[in-house]
């Protein structure tokens, strides 16, 4: 079920310069249930990262400071990005109470990507498996983008009660099928996006260090930040999207994909 | 252990699925890029939006391809036939 590719097995026998391993976890194990440890474990990490800054950010304001400075400047910034998302997709009246929702979408696969792709995290060795980005296991993806399909399902129902549900035959009683095929097609591929691009740029970069270790990775690996980046803001905006149009209904169908 | 008609079609599978999966993607891209240009250069101080609109749009059909990916890794790792 799994595939180890190694470098070097024809120079040494002993010691492998460089390997590749896809599928295997480190399992925890609750009673019956069995969860992926090295997952969890670096999710603690981003969770714990993106908390602290944000509690350095607020610690340093002071009450009679007009102008910013330093890294509170820079979480402020972060701020007004993140509320920017939200009132290009939801609008103006409605964003506020939704910001913390996208904002928290946002800064973890932001850090979730970027810190698996920048920390050494093979100097910290696992019984099986290694650490990773969490977002490069469908699971955590899985558990996102149906934590979407949640959130645009609440907003729908708790601005428009009941009258939410007759988005289904609004348009033509024809096209029921589509939109009930929608609700499904968009966690999907929310998930599948992320998971994708997060491990394909993994690999990409695995095989480049296995095929050539030194300086030609480089420009892939940047890549690999870049993309990942993008897909953190993809994601956001999309899990915004869905909100906004769940809470005004198919009158504006500008952000369809 | 892995029967050798099931490893074969499977290998074939994941490699014309990434394949194909990379042509419809890859016109697209191309043609959303060289509009993009186009209106850089009709409109040169509208470049921000364009070029965020286009990261956004270049994104969603990359997502095409991912998926073509995702189903030959799954073939490849995750076998469900082996």
């Amino acid at each position: 079920m799994s595939d180890l590719l190694t470098l070097g097995y024809s120079i040494s026998h002993q010691t492998s310069l460089a390997a590749l391993e896809v599928g295997k976890h480190f399992y925890w194990q609750f009673g019956n249930l069995a969860v992926h440890g090295q997952v969890l474990i670096v999710s603690w990490i981003v969770m714990g990262v993106v908390l602290i800054a944000a509690l350095i950010g607020s610690s340093t304001a002071k009450a009679d400071q007009r102008v910013p400075a330093g890294f509170q400047n820079f979480m402020e910034y972060a701020l007004e990005y993140v509320q920017g998302i939200a009132k290009d997709q939801i609008g103006e009246k409605h964003y506020r109470e939704w910001v913390p929702f996208v904002g928290s979408l946002f800064l973890f696969i932001f850090a979730s990507n970027w810190l698996g792709a920048l920390v050494p995290w093979k100097l910290i060795e696992l019984p099986e498996g290694e650490l990773t980005a969490p977002t490069s296991d469908i699971n955590t993806t899985v558990a996102l983008a149906l934590l979407v399909s949640l959130a645009y399902f609440y907003a729908g129902l708790s601005k428009r009660g009941l009258e939410y549900f007759t988005r289904y035959i609004q348009a033509s009683p024809f096209l029921l099928p589509l939109w009930v095929l929608e609700d499904f097609t968009k966690p999907l591929s929310l998930s599948f996006r992320l998971f994708g691009n997060i491990l394909a740029d993994e690999l990409v970069v695995g095989v480049m260090v296995l095929l050539v270790p030194l300086f030609v990775p480089l420009p892939l690996m940047i890549l690999g930040l870049f993309t990942s980046a993008i897909q953190a803001l993809i994601f956001s905006t999309l899990a915004a999207s869905y909100i906004g149009e769940a809470m005004e209904g198919h009158g504006d169908e500008g952000h369809e994909h | 252990m892995i029967d050798p008609l099931v490893a074969s079609a499977s290998v074939i599978a994941a490699s014309v699925a990434v394949g194909l999966g990379a042509i419809g993607p890859g016109i697209g891209q191309g043609t959303a890029a060289s509009r993009a240009v186009e209106g850089i250069a009709r409109q040169p101080e509208a470049e921000g939006k364009i070029r965020g609109t286009l990261l956004l749009s270049l994104a969603f059909m990359e997502a095409l391809t991912i998926y073509g990916l995702v189903v030959a890794l799954v073939l490849l790792f995750a076998n469900p036939f082996a």
